[in-house]
């Protein structure tokens, strides 16, 4: 589903790769945790995987495509086949909750039909029923990611990309959060979760892939983690 | 197919709702898009209407040329033909010496010295050629054959051009052709104008609209549904522009004539200009309509490409 081989991305010689010779396996319907310290490389990696940014050299293939041969107009293409999640959630703040989320469907040419039947089951997937006419500030940090993450699988993505999705909450909404991406996992999207939170890793038994200083330190099934 | 309608309905469907929301910020835009289709305009009429005036003094206008008695009906057959052979020649009119007398006695009918002058001596008035050019900005061929000398040598006296009215023709081709270039150059220049302030424009609602360009990006947006709304909305800038400039200027000719109760301005023939305007009405419309969409749409095109960069790092 994803795979990375020997990827490196510098920015600037004097600062040293922001990721160094990264290879990467993950399979269909995994749920993948990368972990690290700030400045590790995992929001490099991300911005790797959804094409804004390029590798100064190495190899990224995703559902099929190869990111080499890939021309810049159908970068939208791919985009849409993932789903993504940023921390600071990227919500239209003067459009309510249905259309921020109604929006990812709008773009890709999706019929009034399809977007009031869509919206209402992703908001229900996420916790949301009875939200859709509230705007971005009337809701809580928790259930603003919410909607960032109905936004990013109400297209239905084979893989779903959430950055540090939980950065900003307080550990009950950062939980709900991440009880959403497991239920997500389970209807069969592949996960990839960007985290330092030790105790959302240690609780959630799953891959884990250690970023340092830019280099995959280690790369273990079912793991726990220590910062 | 029908995912493209739909993408189409919502790019006019955005551009229409992002124009009700920058209208502030546009009206520079179209006050200047406004300027330039109303001179466009202008341009046309006034042009139009000098051409017209042209054309009508243009066929009252002929040549004269006074035969000599002793000229042989074979020379002056010979001369018409010559004269009709002329490529500028429109048409060529023989009028004996008899006919000559009687058109000079219907035009002084109500002056009865003159008439008893004329019959107290034999004849005096020669016959006479009346020609009609079809351009009189390319008289001088007609000219050159006429002062030839074996053609000089058949006429009476040099021949008549009706000098005040070639005069006045050409200061109104003069005048047309100075205000057609000036008209040119001020399109161009406002146009340019048009175009910078439209750029600015969009550059002001490119910034406040940032952060709403990268989630579209990032969601998958193409990038013609992103440009598409910005090229919408400068469209609606160009239509609104073309009918206030229509309206101006029917403003101008219509309600200004009336007011004038005159029918000329100058060299301008108002009356004629409000005819050829009222009688065009709706192509011009559809002309404003066109190119104020064009000058709209093309400056958006440019300007979000830009500064709507899609190149990746």
């Amino acid at each position: 589903m994803i795979l990375l081989d020997r990827v490196t991305k510098t920015y600037s010689k004097a600062m040293g790769p922001a990721l160094n010779r990264v290879s990467l396996h993950i399979e269909p319907k995994e749920f993948v945790i990368v972990v690290g310290q700030s400045g590790a490389g995992k929001t490099t990696l991300l911005r790797l995987l959804t094409r804004e940014e390029m590798p100064s050299s190495g190899k990224i293939i995703i559902g099929g495509i190869d990111y080499d041969k890939l021309k810049d107009k159908d970068i939208p293409l791919v985009r849409r086949k993932i789903g993504v999640v940023f921390q600071d959630f990227k919500l239209l703040p003067n459009r309510s909750v249905f259309e921020n989320v109604s929006f990812a469907l709008e773009i890709v040419g999706a019929s009034s039909h399809e977007i009031k039947n869509m919206v209402p089951r992703v908001l229900e997937i996420v916790n949301l029923k009875g939200k859709d006419k509230n705007m971005p500030l009337e809701l809580s940090g928790g259930e603003r990611q919410r909607v960032a993450i109905a936004r990013a699988i109400v297209r239905q993505p084979r893989i779903l990309i959430a950055d540090e999705p939980t950065g900003n909450l307080d550990p009950k909404h950062a939980w709900d959060v991440i009880k959403v991406l497991e239920k997500i996992n389970r209807f069969g999207t592949t996960v990839l979760l960007t985290t330092h939170n030790v105790a959302i890793v240690n609780k959630l038994k799953r891959r884990v892939v250690t970023l340092e200083h830019g280099k995959l330190t280690s790369d273990r099934a079912h793991a726990s983690y220590k910062l | 197919m029908k995912r493209r309608l739909i993408t189409f309905g919502r790019i006019i469907q955005t551009g229409v709702l992002n124009f009700m929301r920058n209208v502030g910020i546009a009206a520079a835009a179209i006050a200047v898009m406004v300027v330039t289709l109303t001179i466009l305009l202008m341009s046309v009429v006034i042009n139009s209407t000098f051409s017209n005036t042209i054309a009508q003094i243009t066929s009252k206008i002929d040549i004269s040329v006074y035969l000599k008695d002793s000229d042989s009906q074979t020379q002056v057959n010979k001369l018409l033909s010559d004269l009709k052979a002329l490529p500028n020649t429109q048409s060529v009119q023989y009028l004996n010496k008899q006919q000559v007398l009687a058109q000079y006695e219907q035009q002084n009918a109500g002056n009865q010295q003159l008439q008893l002058a004329i019959n107290e001596t034999s004849n005096p008035l020669p016959a006479t050629i009346h020609i009609k050019t079809k351009n009189l900005n390319e008289i001088a061929g007609i000219k050159s054959f006429l002062v030839k000398p074996d053609i000089a040598a058949l006429q009476s006296n040099p021949p008549s051009y009706s000098g005040s009215l070639e005069k006045a023709i050409n200061n109104i081709t003069h005048a047309t052709n100075i205000l057609r270039e000036l008209g040119v150059i001020a399109v161009i220049v406002f146009a340019v104008i048009c175009a910078l302030i439209i750029f600015n424009t969009i550059q002001m609602a490119i910034f406040n609209r940032r952060d709403e360009i990268q989630i579209m990006r990032l969601l998958g947006a193409s990038t013609s549904y992103i440009r598409g709304p910005f090229v919408v909305e400068s469209a609606i800038y160009g239509i609104l522009a073309a009918v206030a400039s229509i309206l101006i200027i029917n403003f101008l000719f219509v309600t200004a004539s009336s007011t004038l109760q005159a029918t000329t301005l100058g060299l301008l023939n108002i009356g004629y200009a409000n005819n050829y305007f009222d009688d065009h009405f709706w192509l011009f419309l559809t002309m404003q309509i066109v190119i104020g969409i064009m000058i709209g749409a093309v400056s958006a095109t440019i300007a979000t490409r830009r500064y709507l960069k899609f190149k990746i790092k």
